[in-house]
């Protein structure tokens, strides 16, 4: 086989790799891009709120064995959505609480000293879930080991009979997972009643409160949703990738980069941005060390917000 | 002289908080509460630190650990491989910081808000994999039993309590020179209101450079210290992000843009969570973040600037009660001279500038002529382009063809501030004050531009204040004002850095017609001492009076130049204000 062979062959491993983690990435995007699109507010607890999805699926599954009668493949998955729900209820409470205080139409006036109020407020919530999750889960790596982990499909390639690539199983599971749920959002918030009114929210807040939408509950389900896919998407990483507390941090960046880079406000933009990462994070690995995959990443987040910051929040210039 | 005395207070506190920590640290023998009496200092440094750039500027850095984690590694490294002592390795490691600030700070600062935020978590989180890349994982420093003072070493652990008190008291010094200078002065301008700041001659970005630099150094030197204390260094413990969380915890705590804020941040929130984890670490081992979490939650909801502001503002409030409101001085009239007949040689000259913002033609092909000494109205319906063009003139926009000439400059490609230094003033449609500084030191900034030391900014200050009769109100805050003062503080402001020629847009509105008077009679003064004014303004009848010519703009383009009495007759401009009725019904009459 020629060396050009083998690396056509590793591309596209690394390239199928991409396209699945980049569908769970997207996934997680989607639900951060629902949080910046409707509430405009900068959530930076969300990694921790990733982190929570994956300890409850893992308690869910794993620790408490509450779903054995799924059998050993399909109970994880479940675990996964059920972990959507959960952590709704959790976010809309902290919502109710806490994030409600620093948001919503009462800082309107005050667009960037808003923000960073937000931004330091869940950083202050990041580090009671992180150091909590520590307290409470421990420091050990845990996984939700499914059959499929191990597994993989082979896919021969017709231009040579010995190479051939593998696919996970538990990747292409998790990543197709990611996309059902990803389109059943996407027709929620373009179809559904209450899609509209979370739209009409983000648009206008003031507007939407003459028009007798309840803005403030509005903002609270945008915010439990945008957590819930997020902790959906732990839930399916937890399935292939070991975790600790601190999982968040390398994620959160992630869902930065991708929300910044699909533009915010269009929740499309957001899965196709995450998407991108992931290609970007796998294929970085055909020329840099493992190690520096996610200082990869890191350079990518930065080239994006200054080559393209106006993805963010649409307005390039102020006006003077 | 003033100055002077005002510096001895915090001089004296500096002096005794350092004199009572030492004492402190001769008193105790216990080794855990001396390593806390040595921690203490340290994470004050290293919210001086994070305060001097992002407590002055208002851009909050999430990663304030690269410098510190860049300081650890370089005194380590220097030792470890190049057996270079502590002593050189800190300053060493003071230039990395600040070098790092430069490469970190040029592209960062593009960004604003929420965007740099985010970017500065980026560095220290790639920096931590790298060094981990490197094989950094864990470095032990060197015991050195020969010569250990020359390394930094000591058996008395007084000596470090000592050096880490000294660094403190170094940079609460730099802290103080920097908040009572014009340095400060420009950062917290920048902080209160950007372009206002650049419009009025300060060099934002070279300001901002020079707070990132210094800021990174001080980090640095804590993160350096801080390796010669614990003897180890691991990427996580110096580039990880509780690093970043705490420098900013302890300053948001204490209180931003004071350099008391650090100081009482640390001397609170360090030996609380230091205790915390030293007695429940075990059994509870993330209780340090959870006490810098909950307490970062608690300062923003209860005293979002912190514990000093908050103290303060109480008092104030016991105090304001009891105070006399001063009086303010009568406003100093000026009358004004008629205006020369002459014909006058051109100040400005613009000649075919165009700007479009994607498809939308703001400013199309225009070209005029500004005489030196002249007051010319630029007219023209709403989205004429007139502010755009004021835009284009004074750098916040850049043309995409034509030429400005300036008193023999030319204009196009400058920043702001350089403009303004070459004489040009502006004031905005919507008044930009920094609101939360005095109206003398709103005013003051936009002395530094022309103004090489601080008792002259002063005085040209109060000259501008007095010229537009604002003098009695020097000491009120700006956010306090009323419309018509902060307009007349905004002109004070453009007049302090001694423009040849002022740009107002739209100077009267939302005045009423006695301010318009008083408006107009200030703006006739200044014209009278000779100065080029020119104004874009929609109240006609007061333009009519002030101005010697208008240029009417329409749709981004020029559509008549002239003298007032003619351009309002003119039938294309009556269209272009009221329509094509009332341009037919004027022809017929």
């Amino acid at each position: 086989m020629t060396s050009f062979g083998t690396f056509i062959e590793i591309f596209l491993q690394a390239l199928i790799a991409g396209v699945l983690i980049g569908a769970i990435y997207g996934l997680m995007c989607v639900g951060l891009g629902i949080i910046f699109g409707v509430m405009r507010v900068i959530n930076f607890a969300q990694g921790e709120f990733l982190m929570l999805g994956m300890y409850f699926t893992f308690y869910l599954v794993v620790g408490f064995n509450m779903l054995w009668f799924l059998g050993p493949i399909v109970g994880p998955y479940t675990g996964a959505l059920l972990a959507g729900p959960a952590l709704f209820a959790v976010a809309y409470v902290l919502h109710r609480f806490l994030i409600s205080r620093v948001t919503g139409i009462s800082v309107a006036g005050t667009e960037g000293e808003g923000h960073y109020v937000q931004l330091i407020l869940t950083l202050g919530v990041a580090l009671v879930l992180q150091n909590g999750g520590l307290i409470l889960f421990g420091s050990t790596p845990q996984s939700v080991r499914t059959p499929l982990s191990a597994r993989a499909w082979e896919i021969p390639l017709l231009y040579d009979a010995n190479a051939s690539l593998f696919l996970n199983k538990a990747r292409a599971v998790a990543g197709v997972v990611s996309v059902v749920v990803a389109a059943a959002l996407y027709w929620l918030i373009n179809r559904s009643r209450l899609g509209k009114t979370l739209r009409a929210a983000a648009d206008n807040a003031s507007a939407a409160i003459y028009m007798g939408i309840d803005v403030d509950r509005a903002y609270r389900i945008a915010f439990g949703i945008g957590i819930g896919i997020t902790a959906i998407a732990g839930g399916l990483v937890a399935t292939y990738n070991p975790f600790q507390p601190y999982i968040g941090l390398d994620f959160v960046i992630i869902m930065y980069a991708g929300v910044v880079l699909g533009g915010m406000g269009s929740i499309l933009g957001a899965f196709w941005g995450g998407m991108t990462i992931g290609l970007v994070q796998q294929l970085s690995t055909l020329v840099l060390p493992t190690q520096l995959q996610n200082a990869a990443i890191f350079v990518v987040f930065l080239l994006i917000v200054m080559v393209r910051p106006q993805g963010l929040f649409g307005r390039a210039t102020e006006r003077v | 002289m003033q100055v002077r005395r005002k510096l001895i207070a915090p001089l004296l506190v500096i002096a005794i908080v350092a004199i009572a920590w030492i004492s402190l640290g001769m008193v105790v023998t216990n080794s855990y509460y001396q390593l806390m009496l040595t921690l203490v200092p340290i994470w004050a440094v290293m919210g001086l630190s994070w305060n001097l750039l992002s407590g002055y500027t208002g851009l909050i850095s999430f990663g304030h650990a690269a410098f510190f984690g860049l300081g650890a590694y370089t005194v380590t490294i220097a030792l470890v491989k190049f057996d270079i002592t502590p002593w050189l390795g800190i300053p060493l490691g003071m230039i990395v910081g600040a070098v790092a600030g430069i490469v970190i700070g040029y592209p960062t600062f593009r960004l604003r808000g929420v965007y740099f935020a985010l970017a500065m978590l980026a560095y220290p989180m790639a920096l931590l994999y790298v060094f981990v890349w490197l094989g950094y994982q864990e470095v032990p420093l060197p015991m050195k039993r020969e010569e250990p003072a020359l390394y930094m070493q000591f058996s008395d652990y007084r000596v470090y309590i000592a050096l880490a008190v000294g660094l403190l008291v170094v940079s609460l010094l730099i802290s103080l020179a920097v908040e009572r200078s014009r340095f400060g002065m420009s950062l917290t301008a920048i902080k209160q209101n950007e372009p206002a700041a650049e419009a009025a001659g300060i060099d934002t970005l070279a300001w901002k450079m020079r707070a990132i630099m210094l800021s990174g150094a001080v980090a640095a030197a804590a993160g350096g210290l801080y390796a010669v204390v614990l003897l180890v260094v691991t990427p996580d413990s110096v580039f990880g992000v509780l690093t970043s969380a705490q420098a900013l915890t302890i300053a948001l705590f204490g209180g931003i843009g004071i350099l008391w804020g650090p100081l009482i941040g640390a001397a609170i929130l360090i030996p609380l969570s230091e205790t915390l984890q030293a007695h429940l670490g075990d059994v509870i081992p993330g209780i340090q973040g959870v006490v810098y979490g909950i307490a970062i939650i608690l300062v923003v909801l209860l005293a979002p600037e912190g514990v000093f502001w908050r103290v303060r503002d109480q008092f104030q409030r016991r105090w304001a009660t009891r105070a006399v409101q001063a009086t303010p001085l009568a406003p100093h009239i000026v009358t004004a001279a008629p205006a020369p007949a002459t014909p006058r040689k051109p100040i400005l000259a613009v000649s075919g500038i165009s700007k479009s913002f994607g498809g939308l033609r703001a400013v199309t092909n225009v070209s005029f002529e500004i005489g030196d000494g002249e007051i010319v109205g630029i007219i023209g319906p709403n989205g004429a382009g007139k502010t755009t063009l004021f835009n284009l003139l004074n750098g916040f926009l850049q043309a995409d063809s034509g030429k400005v000439v300036f008193a023999g400059h030319e204009l196009i490609g400058l920043k702001p501030n350089r403009i303004c230094r070459l004489g040009v003033g502006r004031t905005f449609q919507v008044a930009r004050a920094f609101p939360r500084l005095s109206v003398l030191n709103n005013v003051v900034v936009g002395a530094y531009a022309t103004t090489t030391n601080d008792a002259d900014a002063f005085a040209a200050a109060s000259a501008a204040l007095a010229q537009v009769g604002l003098f009695g109100r020097a000491d009120a805050i700006a956010g306090q004002l009323t419309n018509k003062e902060l307009r007349l503080m905004e002109l004070a402001r453009a007049l302090a850095g001694r423009p040849r020629l002022l740009l107002m847009d739209e100077p009267l509105a939302g005045l009423a017609s006695q301010e318009i008077e008083d408006m107009l009679a200030v703006i006739r003064s200044l014209a009278a001492r000779g100065m080029t004014i020119v104004i874009i303004e929609h109240t006609m009848r007061a333009m009519v009076r002030l101005s010697e010519r208008f240029v009417v703009l329409d749709h981004g383009a020029i559509l008549a130049v002239g003298q007032p009495s003619e351009v309002i007759n003119n039938g294309g401009v009556i269209e272009a204000y009221l329509g094509k009725k009332w341009a037919a019904i004027r022809a017929r009459s």
